[in-house]
């Protein structure tokens, strides 16, 4: 019982992935792509913490830390980036 | 068994938002409704699922770090949703056709990446729908 609601939880946050990553292929415009990816990031650290439960490592919260640190770095520089090019 | 119920309810919670996020980044008309559904939807789910953690691991050490995600995920993403948008808005992303009201329109000077309380002369408006389609793609 237990492992079918693990399976329908991964399964749930995968398929955001592949929405958000459908979105990040199809543009059209450049910020659509920067929203993917900062989406895609978040998704990936909300997997990462359901599989540290799932299988009991706690170590791997670290992991969902950097992430989140280093997204929100490359948001703003992408964005700092988008307004001095024009 | 009644923490592990409480886990689940909070992790499929959590995954329910994060799918909601996913649908509304493909399936929403504009680039700022796009970016709505994802800083919202998905801070919520990654906080949910966190929470879910920290209440399976039942550790002060894990409490600690969960918070630490939870107050850094709700300080970074409305800051980094602002500025994704205000550079989307001026580097000419054209809202949706449905959009009913555009408090900015004209009180962006190009040249010096300004904002004014008096109209911007009309040339440069004219420049900016030219350059808004520089990078799009077919299809």
């Amino acid at each position: 019982m237990n492992d079918i609601i693990w399976s329908v939880i991964l399964a749930l946050i995968s398929l955001a992935l592949i929405a958000a990553f459908i979105r990040l292929v199809r543009g059209p415009y450049l910020p659509d792509r920067v929203v993917a990816l900062d989406l895609i990031s978040v998704l990936a650290m909300g997997f990462i913490i359901a599989y540290a439960v799932r299988f009991n490592q706690p170590n791997f919260l670290d992991v969902a830390i950097v992430l989140a640190l280093i997204t929100f770095l490359g948001t703003v520089a992408f964005a700092y980036y988008l307004e001095r090019r024009v | 068994m009644l923490q592990m119920i409480i886990v689940f309810v909070l992790m499929l919670t959590g995954a329910l938002l994060m799918l909601l996020a996913g649908i509304g980044v493909l399936r929403m008309p504009d680039t700022f409704l796009r970016m709505s559904a994802t800083a919202k939807a998905g801070t919520l789910g990654a906080g949910l699922i966190l929470l879910g953690a920290a209440i399976y691991f039942n550790d002060l050490a894990i409490y600690t770090r969960a918070l630490a995600i939870v107050v850094f995920l709700m300080l970074t993403a409305p800051v980094a949703a602002h500025m994704i948008g205000r550079a989307a808005y001026f580097d000419g992303v054209p809202l949706w056709t449905g959009t009913v009201q555009d408090d900015l329109h004209g009180h962006y000077r190009r040249s010096t990446h300004s904002l004014e309380a008096d109209m911007v002369p009309l040339p440069e408006q004219v420049n900016e729908v030219v350059e808004a389609d520089d990078y799009a793609e077919e299809g």
